[in-house]
């Protein structure tokens, strides 16, 4: 593509470009060209959801290149889990998505479990799903409306999904002490237990949830502007989206099914009745969809793991708090989570902190397709399609 | 027909727009400096090390140095440094303590990993979350003085958890005690077995717990 | 004053009484510079604070509809000299206030690269021409800056040069942002500025005139003296205001069509290098723009400053306009706190594919009107139908062309 491999700065005058497979509609030697015009939209822009870059080649408004470059946010998470012991990583995990920190707890806990070969009581597996289902509502509603204030709209959609996330957040405030940074979960179960109050409340917000679905589908899902700037952009077909390996929502949207609550039914799935969208398209307004129509599935889970959490302990008590020291030998627990499938690689050599220690981040393997999907579309689309991949810069970057 | 989806969106706004009125469930804003949300008892952020007592917060602190959180701290932010000597601490045993608790708060990521390996519940989750300094190097490296806030303000700001280890201690308190006792009683045999041998031992007088008032 | 005049309502008359107070202080030869100025000022200085009150008006409505108190804080400052401090917040009214203090104090910062006088230059220019637009409105039954008989000319050809300060700006400003704003705002003008003229083209035929005030005038009829005959009454007004309505926003780079300064994708588009007050001065021009536009809404397809009936013709005609005003400003604000921005293909293709010739069969549908404006009885039941059937019918189809393609989809599940 580009020979000189220079990506920061502009071009040099003489830089030929090579033609770009894709829908590219002209060719360099067009003798009518004028230049390409290289911007570097971030790592300081307002949508590229953190400090992601994308280094587009514009002929016009249209893209012929694009090229993605993340690391802005780099902060050692596997090397330095690889120097603490396994407990202290927890709080980490919290840092990688942070918009799902209950998710990735339960991958964590779930790949060091397998290692330790530790079992969970009933009660927690209810609970976590309780609280991965609540954090994927929290995680979707966020990306959609962030997905219309890239569509432009004046941060109406946004406001109004952190409006009920708020209320989610809220909860797990007041159940594991922070809102963000959860720290729940812990090797052979779950820190706290939530009270009766608790449960009911979160009962409530939940029933609740579909009205405000609901409301959200009506201002925005048939609007003949959201319609236009979202069929049809950023194609990703079934191939493709396997060959790169996409998993969660993204994967779905171009028709493959693969959900982990259902391949792997890991904790008690198994147990639950939901149904797994498919798109037909791969395009953002699946991707849009697929998102919307998985809260309300999650809604469902969540009400059965209401109505059949059983009583007991939330922790094993033969499990030890600190100072695992599993034996040599490796494990990798993976879960679906909101954005797909997150997974921890770890390899013990049967010393107190892990040997190897890998996180499988969904976020930066679905954003790998980000060229093909942008190639012949617009710079305006870019960033629609960069929004409808979701990605949070702490996992992609780690 | 073109615009209809337009024209529902615009409802949608227009219902929002009265509901903010009228609606608390969609009005959510908290005044922050005027009005303030209740924190939850679960609410975490900085860690602090209870006192038994508030009037000498350094003699009756809780920690005896035995370096768990300093190890586990994920961050590695707490920095100890044990005594030479011991003084009985809320159970009456002689313990070392601590004569150096540092906590670099601009390091601390309040995970309250420390709180939960502490086999002595000597330190806890704070709540105040209005903290300012004007120094990162000096003012958010806190040291034990900073550190150290009396059981009654632990019962405080965490009510249930604070009664619930209360209890623990005082029981774990009697069971010294009676251990003592039962440990004096068998000394006491023996001596009355072997009037020839030493007296025991005084058993060092256990400390009256603090009143638990929150 | 004349005769005219002096058999209106006080209300009516106060501020052209006032004005004549103050030009009667003046000596003789300086009385005609005075009326002038006092004019300009009252034009600038009036809409000036219009501006600045629809500024804390928006972010007001916008908290609103999204659920939030909007600005609240900015009440009354503490001046040192005074020895009491009124603590009040005045609602958030002195908001705009505290900004231009805010927009004044920030540097202004120049890229070393920008071309300095166009750098300089765009601001200005483009709040001098949106500002000569209000030179025409005729705010009240009285009240016209300027009566000029190519009114409606005028505006436009003064109007429409905003746009070009917009490209001044996104070139001048040496930033590969501004430039694609700047290419982004000379395509909306292009395009948009074709059905604005279009839309107000039928007003044009049916009155006759291009005098601002005489469309005022005529709209000044009540059916059994309660029905206005508003231009937007008819289906032909209706549908021309309607395509006045999008092109509007389009020209004032509102939402939806807010491209050049597309937030999301441009950063700031051709603001992207502006800071301080030239900063605040495009704010001003968009808000101008906008307001000099709703102004011709008004004036054209509203009314002007006609009372919606005879009865409330005891209000005084100016705060009639202005309330009309206000409400087309509303109504643009709802606009922006609901919808998404269009990508420029698609809104270059809404205009010519879609408003152009919406608007171009709206002049055959105004001249088929006037042509039959002797029906009555049962044929003006038909004059209706037929008027209306020329609107929905184009409509219909031309909207069934635009969106082909696009259209909500079911989603089937995984077995």
């Amino acid at each position: 593509m580009n020979p000189s491999g220079n990506s920061c700065g502009s071009f040099p005058a003489a830089s030929p470009f090579a033609p770009v497979a894709g829908p590219i509609v002209r060719s360099v030697t067009d003798p009518f060209h004028g230049d390409l015009l290289e911007v570097s939209m971030g790592p300081q822009h307002p949508s590229t959801h953190g400090v992601f870059r994308m280094v587009a080649t514009l002929d016009g408004e249209q893209i012929v290149k694009l090229k993605p470059v993340f690391g802005y946010l780099h902060r050692n998470h596997e090397k330095i889990a690889e120097n603490t012991s396994y407990l202290a990583s927890m709080p980490y995990t919290d840092r990688l998505d942070y918009l799902c920190s209950l998710s990735t707890n339960w991958a964590y806990a779930f790949a060091a479990e397998k290692l330790l070969g530790q079992p969970v009581p009933d009660r927690a597996q209810y609970l976590r799903i309780i609280l991965a289902e609540m954090t994927r509502l929290v995680n979707h509603s966020c990306l959609v409306g962030f997905l219309f204030n890239d569509l432009g709209t004046s941060f109406t959609p946004l406001l109004y999904a952190f409006r009920e996330r708020e209320k989610i957040i809220d909860l797990f405030e007041s159940l594991t002490g922070s809102r963000m940074m959860c720290n729940y979960q812990r090797f052979g179960g779950c820190r706290v237990d939530p009270t009766p109050e608790w449960l009911e409340a979160a009962r409530k917000l939940v029933e609740n949830f579909p009205r405000f679905l609901d409301e959200y589908e009506r201002m925005l899902t048939g609007n003949e502007i959201m319609l236009a700037r979202t069929q049809g952009i950023g194609r990703v077909n079934a191939a493709q989206a396997i060959n790169a390996g996409l998993t969660g929502p993204v994967l779905r949207a171009s028709g493959v099914d693969y959900d982990l609550r259902k391949v792997d039914a890991y904790g008690f799935y198994g147990r639950m009745d939901f149904r797994v969208p498919l798109g037909d398209h791969g395009d953002t307004y699946d991707r849009y969809m697929i998102r919307i129509l998985e809260m309300r599935e999650s809604v469902k889970i969540l009400a059965q793991a209401f109505r059949d959490l059983p009583a007991g302990p939330i922790m094993d008590p033969k499990a030890k708090q600190r100072g695992h020291r599993p034996k040599a030998g490796e494990a990798y627990g993976r879960i679906e989570g909101p954005k797909g499938e997150i997974g921890f690689h770890l390899i013990s050599d049967g010393s107190p902190n892990p040997y190897r220690y890998r996180v499988r981040p969904p976020s930066l393997i679905n954003l790998t397709l980000l060229e093909d999907m942008c190639l012949g579309h617009t710079l305006a689309d870019s960033v629609v399609i960069l929004g409808s991949i979701d990605i949070v810069l702490g996992e992609v970057d780690r | 027909m073109l615009g209809t989806g337009i024209l529902n969106g615009l409802a949608v706004t227009a219902k929002n727009f009265l509901g903010s009125f009228h609606d608390p469930a969609r009005l959510v804003t908290v005044e922050y400096p005027e009005q303030h949300i209740p924190v939850p008892e679960a609410y975490r952020n900085f860690p602090f090390l209870v006192s038994e007592s508030a009037d000498d917060p350094m003699g009756t602190l809780r920690c005896v140095s035995c370096l768990t959180c300093e190890k586990e701290c994920p961050p590695q932010c707490i920095v100890i440094v044990r005594s030479k000597d011991k003084k009985p601490d809320a159970t009456g045993k002689a313990q070392f303590y601590p004569t150096v608790f540092n906590i670099d708060t601009s390091v601390c990521m309040g995970c309250q990993i420390c709180v939960e390996v502490c086999p002595f519940d000597s330190i806890k989750m704070d709540k105040v979350f209005e903290i300012t300094a004007t120094n990162r190097f000096t003012e958010l490296l806190l040291n034990r003085e900073q550190l150290a806030k009396s059981n009654a303000y632990y019962h405080q700001i965490h009510p249930v958890e604070a009664a619930e280890v209360d209890g623990r201690l005082a029981a774990e308190r009697l069971a010294a005690e009676e251990k003592a006792k039962a440990a004096a009683a068998a000394k006491a045999a023996a001596a009355a077995a072997k009037p020839a041998a030493p007296a025991a031992p005084a058993v060092p007088a256990p400390q009256t717990p603090p009143p638990a008032t929150p | 004053m004349s005769a005219v005049l002096a058999s209106e309502p006080f209300l009516e008359r106060a501020p052209l009484e006032l004005r004549d107070a103050v030009v009667q202080l003046l000596p003789a030869p300086a009385q005609w510079l005075g009326h002038h100025l006092i004019t300009i000022l009252a034009v600038v200085l009036g809409f000036s604070l219009f501006f600045a009150f629809t500024t804390v008006a928006e972010r007001k409505l916008l908290g609103r509809l999204q659920n939030r108190l909007g600005p609240n804080r900015a009440g009354v400052p503490k001046f040192s000299i005074l020895p009491f401090h009124l603590r009040h917040k005045l609602f958030g009214l002195s908001q705009p206030f505290a900004d231009a203090i805010k927009a004044l104090t920030k540097e202004d910062i120049v890229p070393a690269a920008a071309d300095k006088l166009l750098h300089f230059l765009a601001p200005v220019v483009v709040v001098a021409f949106s500002l000569m637009t209000f030179a025409v409105l005729p705010v009240g039954r009285h009240l016209v800056p300027v009566e000029l008989d190519a009114a409606l000319l005028y505006f436009f050809a003064a109007g429409c040069a905003s746009e070009l300060a917009l490209f001044m700006a996104g070139w001048s400003s040496r930033n590969k942002y501004s430039l694609l704003a700047a290419m982004r705002a000379l395509a909306q003008l292009i395009s948009y500025e074709l059905p604005l003229i279009l839309s107000v083209v039928p007003i044009v035929l049916v009155t006759g005139t291009l005098s601002t005030v005489a469309i005022v005038q005529s709209q000044g009829v009540w059916s059994f003296g309660l029905l206005p005959h508003w231009f937007v009454f008819t289906p032909w007004g209706f549908a021309g205001f309607i395509i006045f309505l999008i092109a509007t926003l389009a020209e004032t780079n509102r939402s939806p069509f807010d491209l050049p300064e597309a937030e999301s994708e441009l950063v700031a588009g051709h603001l992207t290098e502006y800071s301080g007050f030239k900063y605040a001065l495009f704010f001003m021009a968009e808000y101008f723009g906008m307001t000099a536009l709703s102004g011709l809404g008004v004036t054209l397809f509203l009314g002007g400053w006609q009372a919606p009936a005879p009865f409330l013709e005891f209000i005084p005609s100016y705060l009639w306009f202005m309330g009309k005003l206000v409400g087309m400003l509303v109504f643009f604000i709802w606009i922006r706190g609901t919808l998404l921005r269009l990508r420029i293909d698609q809104l270059t293709r809404l205009s010519w594919q879609f408003l152009v010739p919406l608007a171009l069969l709206n002049v055959g549908n105004a001249a088929f009107w006037s042509l039959t404006a002797h029906w009555s009885g049962p044929l003006n039941l038909v004059r209706w139908a037929i008027a209306l059937a020329l609107v929905v019918t184009p409509f219909l189809l031309l909207g069934r062309t635009l969106s082909a393609g696009f259209a909500p989809r079911t989603y089937r599940y995984a077995s």
